[in-house]
C-alpha cells in the first residue's frame, strides 16, 4: 500500500479540491440501452449467462420496484433523478471473463496500480520495504464499472476451501450456495434501492467460508465507477459456516465528474454458529466540489444476519466520499448469544450529506451489541446519525451500548442525531452516550503554539475524536483511513 | 550583545478594536529572566499572546523581533520552531491524543521546520523518561490523553515537560503558578530553573511575588494599562508586595 502513500503525499502539491482519485481512464465500453426495462434485465442476466432462476427473481424485482417510491425520511436533499437517463450496465469492450492477468486490459491494469491496489500477486508478494512473510497478504476482487476484472489468490484460497470469486461467477459455478442465500438477508423487496439492486446487479463479490476455516488472508474487494452516467449496483454475499473466521475490507473511488453518479449496492452477510465476519468499509467515492456540483450519490443497504448462535458481525466504515451517503449497516441477532457491532466514522466537507447510522435488532436470548459512531462535519455540510436499537419479545437479556459523538469544524456545517430505542422485553438492557463538540480556536492554537501546522493540528485533534473506531480497523487500513481523514479535512479551517 | 527579543512601541488590539497593549518597549537580552508584574485585566496575557501570534490579537503598531526576525512575519508554529514557547495559564485538553505522541508530533515538527534530523521513537522515548523523573511525571500520565482529566498541578508540570522537552529559547510563562500548592510549585520551579543557561531567557508574567522566590528573575516591569510602567531589580517584586499596584495605576491612567 505504499503507492497510496505516496499519492497522499503528491495530491497535497495539487491545487484542485483534494480528491485524488478523480481521473478518468479512456476505454472503450460495452453498455446496455439506457434506461431500465424488461429488455435490460434480460439483456444483463444473459450477458452473465446466468441461471432462469436468476433472471426471474431480478424481473420479480423489477416489477416490484415500478410500484415502489423513493425513501423520503433521510435528512438529505438533492434533485430527483430519472432512473430512465442511466446506463445500468457498462463493461469494459474488448472484456471476456479473462483468465489471466494477462488478457486484462493494460488501461484497466494501470487504473488499478495508480490506486495503489495491487493486482499482481507476485508485486504483492515482494513486498519493498517489508520482508516477505511478514506483509501481511491480501486477496483482491477488482470491480470496474459492472464486471469483476480481477481476482487474485484464487488458488491459495481454494486450497483452504475459501470461495471467493465475482458473485456472477458464483451464479455459474455455486447456483446452489448462491441460490441458498442470496435475498435472505436482504429481501427483494427490502427498500427502494435494494430492490432496484435486486433488478439490475451486475457483478459483485461473493464468498463462502466453510466450517471450522479461519480464513488465511484479508479478503478485499475494490469498487471504481468509471463510465458516465453508469449506476453502479453490486451486490455482495458473504458465507461464514459454522465455526468460521473472514475479514472483509471493501474500498470505493470514482472519478471527478461534473453530473452525479448512482451508486446503489446491497450487501448481505451470513453468519452461523460460532462464526464471525469482520466487514471494514473504506469509501472514498467521489464527494462533489467544493459548491457541491457532481459527487456519487451513495445508497447502499448493508445489512448482516447473525443466524447461529455465539456468532459475531463487526462493521466498521469510514466514510470520507460520495455527495449522499444513504447507508445503515444493520445487524439481525437472531441466533441466541450473538453480537453486533458497529464502528463508524463518517467525515463531511464541502456541501456533503451524510444520513448514516445502523440497526441493531435483537431477536435472540443474550445478545448484545456495541455502536461507537463518530461524526465529523467541516465545510457547509450535513452529517447525521441515525440508528435504530430494538430488543423483541423473545431477547431476553439483550444488552446495546451506544456511543455518538459529533465533532464540528467551522460554523457553518450541521450534525444531527437520531436514535430510535425500542425495548419490548422488560429484561433488555441499552445506554445510550452522545456528545456533540467542536474543535476550537484555543485547541488548534495551543497545538500550535507547540509547533504543529494548522493542518497537522486539525488532523491530530481530529484523529483523537475518532481514535477508538480507527483502532477497529485491520493494521494498514487504519494508516490509510488516518491519511485520509486529514486529506478529506484539507482547508476545513481557517 | 544582540538582544534575543526586542519589542519597540508595540500596539495591539483584539479583534473587535479593543485597545490592550499601548506603546510598549521592552529589551530581553539571551539569558536574562525577566519578571512582568501588574494588576489584573492590564493586558498581560495579551502580550503572551500577541507575542506568540494567537488569531485574533493584531498587531497594530510597532514590532517585536526575535532572534532577528520580525514575529509578524511568523505564523504561531513558525514561531514555535523559532523557539518561543508559551506556558499556558489554563493548558487545553486534547481528547484521544496520548500525551507521548503529542510531545512526539510536536518536538518533530518543529525540527522538520528546522531542517533537523527527526527523534526517532526510542530516541525521544528515553528523553522524555528523563525529563518526567526530574517532575514526577509518570508514564501512565504520558499515555493518558494531553491534559485530559489532569490536576492543576499534573497540568503545569506537564507544561513544565514540553518545554523541557522543545528546549526553546525563550519561554513566556503565564500564570505559571495559579493552581499550584507549594510542593508543586518548587516541582515546576526546579524545572523551569533547569533550563537556565547563558542562550536561554525566561519571560514570567505573574500577580503575585509568591513565584519570583522560586524563579528568581533578573529585571522586574510593571505593566499597566498595556504598557511598561516602571523597571527595577528583584527587589521591587517584593516592594510591590507590600505597596500593591495602585500608585502604578494612576500613573498609567
Amino acid at each position: 500500500m505504499a503507492a497510496v502513500q505516496e499519492t497522499v503525499e503528491q495530491v497535497r502539491s495539487i491545487d484542485v479540491d483534494q480528491y485524488k482519485y478523480g481521473f478518468e481512464t479512456q476505454i472503450e465500453s460495452e453498455k446496455a440501452p439506457k434506461g431500465l426495462s424488461e429488455e435490460v434485465i434480460r439483456f444483463i442476466s444473459a450477458k452473465k449467462e446466468e441461471p432462469e432462476w436468476m433472471l426471474d427473481l431480478r424481473l420479480d424485482a423489477y416489477r416490484r420496484w415500478l410500484s415502489m417510491s423513493e425513501p423520503t425520511w433521510a435528512r438529505v436533499d438533492f434533485p430527483q433523478i430519472d432512473f430512465q437517463d442511466l446506463y445500468y450496465y457498462s463493461a469494459p469492450k474488448k472484456f471476456k471473463a479473462p483468465k489471466s492477468l494477462d488478457e486484462v486490459d493494460p488501461e484497466i491494469l494501470k487504473t488499478y496500480e495508480k490506486l495503489g491496489i495491487p493486482l499482481r500477486e507476485q508485486e504483492i508478494l515482494a513486498g519493498v520495504e517489508v520482508p516477505e512473510g511478514e506483509r501481511p497478504r491480501i486477496a483482491v476482487d477488482a470491480v470496474f464499472d459492472s464486471v469483476s476484472v480481477a481476482t487474485t489468490f484464487k488458488e491459495e484460497l481454494k486450497a483452504a476451501g475459501v470461495i471467493f470469486m465475482p458473485i456472477s461467477e458464483a451464479l455459474r459455478e455455486h447456483p446452489d450456495l448462491v441460490k441458498k442465500y442470496l435475498g435472505s438477508v436482504v429481501p427483494v423487496t427490502d427498500n427502494f434501492y435494494a430492490t432496484l439492486n435486486s433488478a439490475v446487479f451486475s457483478d459483485g463479490s461473493f464468498v463462502y467460508i466453510p466450517p471450522g476455516v479461519r480464513c488465511p488472508m484479508e479478503l478485499s474487494t475494490y469498487f471504481r465507477i468509471n463510465e458516465k452516467n453508469t449506476g453502479q449496483f453490486e451486490r455482495t454475499l458473504i458465507i461464514a459456516d459454522k465455526g468460521s473466521y473472514v475479514s472483509y475490507l471493501e474500498g470505493c473511488t470514482a472519478p471527478q465528474r461534473d453530473e452525479n453518479q448512482l451508486h446503489a449496492a446491497v450487501v448481505e452477510l451470513v453468519v452461523l454458529d460460532d462464526a464471525e465476519i469482520k466487514y471494514s468499509t473504506v469509501q472514498n467515492w467521489y464527494p462533489g466540489d467544493s459548491e457541491g456540483k457532481g459527487g456519487i450519490y451513495n445508497f447502499v443497504t448493508k445489512r448482516g444476519d447473525c443466524r447461529g448462535k455465539n456468532s459475531k458481525i463487526s462493521w466498521t466504515q469510514v466514510e470520507t466520499g460520495s455527495a449522499i451517503t444513504w447507508k445503515y449497516p444493520s445487524c439481525v441477532l437472531r441466533g441466541e448469544g450473538s453480537s453486533g457491532e458497529f464502528y463508524s466514522i463518517a467525515i463531511s466537507n464541502g456541501r456533503q450529506q451524510v444520513d448514516s447510522g445502523t440497526k441493531m435488532i435483537h431477536l435472540g436470548k443474550n445478545t448484545t451489541s456495541r455502536i461507537i459512531s463518530k461524526g465529523i462535519s467541516a465545510g457547509r455540510s450535513n452529517n447525521t446519525y441515525r440508528g435504530l436499537v430494538s430488543a423483541h419479545r423473545k431477547a431476553e437479556g439483550a444488552r446495546n451500548f451506544t456511543n455518538c459523538d459529533s465533532l464540528l469544524i467551522g460554523n457553518a456545517c450541521g450534525a444531527h442525531t437520531v436514535p430510535y430505542i425500542e425495548a419490548k422485553n422488560p429484561k433488555a438492557q441499552f445506554e445510550h452516550e452522545a456528545t456533540t463538540s467542536k474543535i476550537s480556536e484555543d485547541m488548534l492554537f495551543y497545538c500550535m503554539q507547540r509547533g504543529l501546522s494548522q493542518e497537522d493540528a486539525v488532523a491530530l485533534v481530529v484523529n483523537g475524536f475518532v481514535r477508538d473506531v480507527l483502532q477497529q480497523l485491520p493494521m494498514e487500513f487504519a494508516v490509510e483511513a488516518q491519511k485520509l481523514i486529514s486529506i478529506s479535512l484539507e482547508g476545513s479551517v481557517g | 550583545m544582540t538582544p534575543l527579543l526586542e519589542i519597540r512601541d508595540l500596539h495591539a488590539e483584539i479583534a473587535g478594536g479593543r485597545k490592550i497593549i499601548n506603546g510598549m518597549n521592552l529589551t530581553i537580552n539571551p539569558g536574562e529572566v525577566h519578571a512582568i508584574m501588574g494588576p489584573n485585566g492590564a493586558g498581560k496575557s495579551t502580550l503572551s499572546y500577541v507575542l506568540s501570534g494567537k488569531p485574533g490579537y493584531e498587531i497594530t503598531g510597532g514590532e517585536v523581533i526575535f532572534r532577528g526576525v520580525n514575529l509578524q512575519e511568523l505564523s504561531p508554529d513558525e514561531r514555535a520552531a523559532q523557539g518561543l514557547f508559551l506556558c499556558f495559564q489554563y493548558p487545553l485538553e486534547i481528547p484521544g491524543v496520548s500525551n507521548m505522541a503529542f510531545l512526539h508530533t510536536a518536538a518533530n515538527s518543529q525540527r522538520k521546520k528546522r531542517g533537523e534530523p527527526e527523534l526517532t521513537s526510542p530516541e525521544l522515548v528515553r528523553k522524555v523518561r528523563e525529563l518526567g523523573k526530574q517532575l514526577g511525571i509518570d508514564t501512565d500520565m504520558l499515555k493518558r490523553p494531553v491534559n485530559v482529566g489532569f490536576s492543576g498541578g499534573e497540568k503545569k508540570r506537564n507544561e513544565t515537560l514540553q518545554m523541557m522537552l522543545l528546549e526553546p529559547y525563550l519561554s513566556i510563562l503565564d500564570e505559571a503558578d495559579s493552581g499550584l500548592d507549594i510542593d508543586a510549585l518548587k516541582v515546576v520551579s526546579n524545572g523551569v530553573n533547569a533550563m537556565r543557561s547563558p542562550e536561554r531567557s525566561m519571560l514570567v508574567i505573574t500577580h503575585y511575588q509568591r513565584l519570583l522566590d522560586y524563579i528568581v528573575p533578573d529585571v522586574v516591569h510593571v505593566f499597566a494599562a498595556g504598557r511598561i510602567v516602571h523597571t527595577g531589580g528583584k527587589e521591587l517584586a517584593l516592594e510591590l508586595e507590600a505597596t500593591g499596584y495602585a500608585q502604578y495605576q494612576n500613573e498609567a491612567a
